[in-house]
């Protein structure tokens, strides 16, 4: 397939990137507008951690959909996409720090020790950082391409902790976290399944090679 | 020498007679308007045959006061209706409002039977009419950490179970709510809670005064979202023991099953007293968040009604009977 021009590339980035701030747009224009129902806090927890979960979501399925469809471009995206997770997700903290536990310290280390849906959580977020600090061109160059994509395997670490959090906190019905599940699954089935392919082809190379060699 | 003395009431302040009278003629025309206004409800109640009794939005009258409510500012009735739990319709606390609209809350009959002199069914229109019905508004605190003040309306539990008439040997009362999977569109799924919903009290908890079964809220009759149109009200308890929709009340002598414990035993005790000092295994209980408020405030013991119900428990050890 062709390759888009770099001027249309950049050009999709401005959308997108509106695109992506949609939500928080959205939550604080119903803050203002009295849109948020009778427990506001719970619905900007709930709706920041939803959107977390589903930029992972989002930047995980980057690599499946470029490799299947043959849209080269699409990795020019994934930065942002990876970005706006850790928007999403520090604004979800920042939630629970602020309206939830009121920089309440002593709380909210015991909430991290004891209950194990925050712990999770918490381990998604910190599982960011490091992603996020490193996103730029500069530090890709200076980790080499090899150790920058060592280190962004995180993610697969935040993306099953960030479910596995949703999935601790409900009461019944785990059916919404199950979704994000099994989505999670199936993206990551696609790297070992993709990943044993090439393991495969390699092998049958360097075995073909050998009489070669001899 | 001579001492003034001041008027008691300086005359500035003694109220003209024609401005007495004339609020006397008021007050008199504020009666008569409003006997006018009632005689027209009573009408309206009891002339058109077309109009049931109780439908939902409908104003009760005849309510009396109780000195067992609280002096905190209710809760808006939009809040208190599009935020609840009601997993019948809905896992999610915006949509049972939605949902319930059309739930036929009418006619509706509740079986009584179990450890009673002679099992019976009684009609919801009957039941209404036990014992006078009285405001009472009560503090609510969801087991999630969320709480609200809700002017109830409705009559003790304990009259109810006095026209039940159980035997001397029951000693705990269990209610069930109704399955309707045609109305309530979670009964059609098996992996929500096991439907009926089901609760229970121990039988001198039943008996607390405290305990009643409500009709009604904010002097209207009770909407299909807040349980329709019999549910029970426990306040010193987390909200889900409070069931909706009763269509069954059976009185027996050993604990009954209650559908929270049956989902996670470690999570919800048949007790389930709202109690700061036992946390929820995933979550704290010491504070809430007040609907309506931005701060969260301390949770009480026993919600704030442990002068009244905390002899219910003396002697437990309400660590392990959670």
């Amino acid at each position: 397939m062709k390759p888009l021009p770099e001027k249309f590339v950049r050009a999709l980035k401005v959308p997108v990137f509106l695109a992506c701030l949609g939500p928080a747009f959205v939550l604080t224009w119903k803050g203002f507008h009295d849109g948020l129902g009778a427990n506001p806090i719970d619905v900007i927890t709930r709706t920041t951690g939803k959107w977390t979960l589903t930029f992972l979501l989002i930047t995980l399925s980057v690599t499946p959909v470029r490799k299947l469809s043959g849209l080269t471009w699409l990795i020019r995206f994934r930065r942002m996409l990876g970005l706006f997770a850790f928007f999403y997700g520090s604004l979800h903290l920042m939630t629970y720090i602020w309206l939830d536990k009121f920089f309440d310290v002593h709380a909210m280390l015991h909430d991290i020790a004891k209950r194990r849906f925050i712990t999770a959580g918490m381990t998604a977020w910190f599982l960011m950082v490091p992603l996020a600090l490193t996103s730029t061109t500069g530090w890709i160059r200076r980790m080499g391409g090899k150790g920058w994509q060592k280190l962004h395997r995180l993610i697969y670490f935040s993306a099953a902790a960030g479910v596995v959090h949703f999935m601790w906190l409900v009461k019944a019905d785990l059916r919404r976290p199950f979704t994000y599940g099994a989505i999670l699954v199936a993206l990551l089935a696609y790297r070992v399944i993709a990943w044993l392919v090439s393991r495969a082809r390699a092998r049958r190379t360097v075995a073909g090679q050998q009489p070669a060699r001899a | 020498m001579l001492i003034k003395k001041p008027d008691d009431i300086p005359s500035s302040e003694i109220t003209p007679k024609p401005a007495y009278l004339s609020r006397r003629k008021f007050i008199a025309g504020a009666a008569a308007a409003g006997a006018a206004l009632a005689g027209g409800f009573y009408l309206r109640e009891h002339i058109d045959p077309s109009t049931p009794v109780h439908a939902e939005g409908m104003k009760l009258s005849g309510i009396v006061k109780s000195p067992l409510s609280t002096s905190e500012t209710p809760t808006s009735f939009k809040d208190i209706t599009n935020y609840n739990n009601y997993y019948e319709f809905s896992t999610d606390k915006y949509e049972p409002n939605g949902l319930a609209k059309n739930f036929r809350a009418r006619p509706w009959t509740v079986a009584i039977d179990g450890m009673v002199k002679k099992p019976k069914k009684l009609d919801i229109d009957a039941i209404m009419k036990l014992a006078p019905l009285e405001e009472r508004i009560y503090r609510h605190r969801c087991v999630e950490g969320w709480s609200m003040v809700i002017p109830w309306v409705g009559f003790p539990l304990s009259a109810l179970i006095k026209a039940a008439d159980p035997l001397p040997s029951a000693k705990f009362v269990a209610f069930q709510t109704i399955v309707a999977p045609d109305q309530m569109p979670n009964q059609k799924r098996s992996d929500v809670l096991d439907w009926p919903y089901v609760e229970g009290l121990r039988l001198d908890e039943a008996m607390h005064p405290l305990a009643i079964m409500a009709v009604g809220l904010y002097d209207e009759v009770l909407p299909n979202v807040d349980g329709a149109p019999l549910r029970l009200v426990v306040p010193w308890k987390y909200g889900f023991k409070s069931i909706k929709a009763i269509v069954k009340i059976s009185f027996t002598d050993s604990v009954p099953p209650t559908t929270w414990n049956k989902m996670a035993a470690n999570e919800y005790g048949f007790y389930s007293n709202v109690n700061p000092q036992k946390d929820h295994p995933r979550w704290s209980q010491a504070s809430e968040r007040r609907i309506g408020e931005f701060r969260k405030r301390p949770t009480l013991m026993f919600n704030g009604y442990a002068d009244q119900v905390a002899s219910l428990y003396s002697g437990m050890d309400l660590q392990k009977n959670y």
